[in-house]
């Protein structure tokens, strides 16, 4: 399956992705509405304010991928609903949204977490690394490359915190075996079951290329 | 996110004195790991609103040998316990405990004192600390208190904590004798246990049991029976008068009074 958050292969530097799609499309939206109402004036409807000054948002500055962010952010928002709503960094996947998938697994300060059960708030001044901090399509990580090879995923959806698990993983302690990594990967969740290709992923970017009971 | 409050304060103090200021001052629900906190307010089961975030307080970390306990900082967490040669050496059941909580991306938030005061009687560390007849530091602003893990809970999800208090480390006294646990849950990694039990074999055999009572269950009398030259099925009879397992979404009364049974046997034959 085609991932819907992922751009557009095409290189023309106004590339059409879904997602600018929608957001336009909704202004669009907005805008027509705004101007089929005689009592709002055009000068009012047309400027969509960049970041309105929502009440009861908060200002924080997260530290993401080695870039600082300064946004505002409902005090209750998730680190994965910062990330993905506020930052538009979509490569961090919502799955069961109560930390059971997996699909929103980031960094903090080099360890693995559960975005979706982190309070964006409990996050200023870490060093928070996404998907898309570890490897770019023209320079992948070896963890990425290594997914690619062995086919590490059928649709794509728990694809990003697989391999935040997988690079995470190279750094803790776990045994040579299969299922050692498997044990290590337990809180990722991939439901088109490509697990003996993940574990296979993991096991060469380990050097440990031996394929086991699978 | 379903929580329908939108006025959420949230304080980030730097240290054990003002956190417990804060506390005196006005109720705040304190946060660690936030790993169970987050599916409440998600769930919208969790009305608070009003949160302290204790994860800087570096005096809640850490993990000591002193005199003959173990002590653990409350904000310690289970990737730090379960990678502790101290643990591992003195109270390697908790060790296995803490390996078997979660995933690692919630191992490494959690933490023991979050197990403790979330009060679940599911918690998977809890059976442990009942076992080594554990004691809890509680300190508020004015006062410090020593309460045994046994006299902790009052109710289902109900504790003896006060709310200007917060649990600041937890210690087990050293124990001899061959250690056990088992999880049982519906697969190895990643569920809410239907059962745990942890167990010391000595000449006064300790017990506990979790997710077979409201709150985490020391069995006293299975113990005393062990103790006492009872054959095992005896005792298995007497455990089955001690707990008080409910059918539920995870397990039925029927399949935990069994297991519960089953697991004392294995203990008794390892």
């Amino acid at each position: 399956m085609h991932d819907p958050d992922a751009p557009d292969s095409d290189e023309s530097p106004h590339r059409l992705t879904r997602r600018g799609f929608l957001t336009q499309a909704g202004m669009a939206g907005v805008a027509s509405v705004a101007a089929a109402m005689p009592l709002v004036g055009a000068a009012e409807a047309a400027p969509v304010p960049e970041a309105p000054d929502i009440p009861g948002t908060v200002p924080v500055a997260l530290r993401i991928n080695g870039t600082t962010h300064r946004i505002r952010i409902d005090p209750r928002a998730t680190l994965l609903d910062t990330l993905r709503e506020t930052v538009h960094l979509t490569g961090t996947k919502k799955g069961c949204d109560h930390g059971q998938c997996g699909a929103c697994t980031v960094h903090v300060n080099g360890q693995r977490v559960n975005s979706c059960l982190r309070l964006a708030l409990m996050h200023e001044g870490d060093d928070i690394t996404t998907i898309e901090g570890i490897g770019v399509p023209e320079a992948l990580h070896p963890m990425q490359a290594a997914f690619v090879a062995h086919d590490g995923y059928q649709c794509g959806y728990c694809t990003s915190g697989q391999i935040m698990s997988a690079v995470a993983l190279l750094k803790e302690p776990c045994g040579p075996s299969d299922a050692d990594v498997k044990e290590l990967m337990s809180g990722n969740i991939c439901r088109c079951g490509a697990y003996p290709n993940i574990v296979a992923a993991i096991q060469q970017v380990r050097g440990n290329t031996r394929v086991s009971e699978g | 996110m379903k929580s329908a409050l939108s006025q959420l304060s949230f304080a980030r103090p730097r240290t054990l004195e003002e956190a417990l200021t804060l506390l005196r001052d006005e109720p705040l629900v304190p946060i660690a790991g936030a790993t169970d906190l987050y599916v409440g307010l998600n769930f919208g089961t969790l009305k608070a609103q009003r949160f302290l975030d204790i994860t800087r307080l570096e005096e809640l970390r850490g993990i000591s040998v002193t005199g003959d306990r173990l002590v653990i900082g409350a904000g310690t967490t289970y990737t730090t316990i379960m990678h502790s040669a101290s643990v591992r050496a003195h109270w390697p059941i908790l060790a296995d405990a803490a390996s078997q909580v979660g995933g690692v991306q919630i191992q490494n938030r959690g933490t023991l004192g979050g197990n403790v005061a979330n009060a679940s009687p599911a918690g998977d560390t809890l059976p442990v600390l009942a076992v080594a007849d554990a004691i809890l530091q509680l300190r508020s602003a004015q006062s410090q208190r020593a309460v045994p893990f046994n006299s902790f809970y009052t109710g289902y999800r109900q504790t003896v904590l006060r709310p200007d208090e917060l649990i600041v480390s937890i210690e087990l006294p050293m124990v001899e004798g061959k250690q056990w646990f088992r999880k049982v849950g519906t697969r190895a990694a990643q569920a809410i246990s239907k059962l745990v039990m942890a167990a010391v074999r000595t000449e006064a055999p300790r017990i506990a049991l979790g997710s077979v009572a409201p709150t985490p269950l020391r069995l006293r009398r299975t113990e005393a029976a062990l103790a006492g030259g009872s054959s095992i099925e005896d005792a298995i009879g007497v455990l089955q008068t001690e707990i008080t397992p409910i059918d539920d979404l995870r397990s039925s009364e029927a399949y935990r009074r069994a297991v519960a049974g089953n697991l004392l046997r294995r203990f008794w034959a390892s």
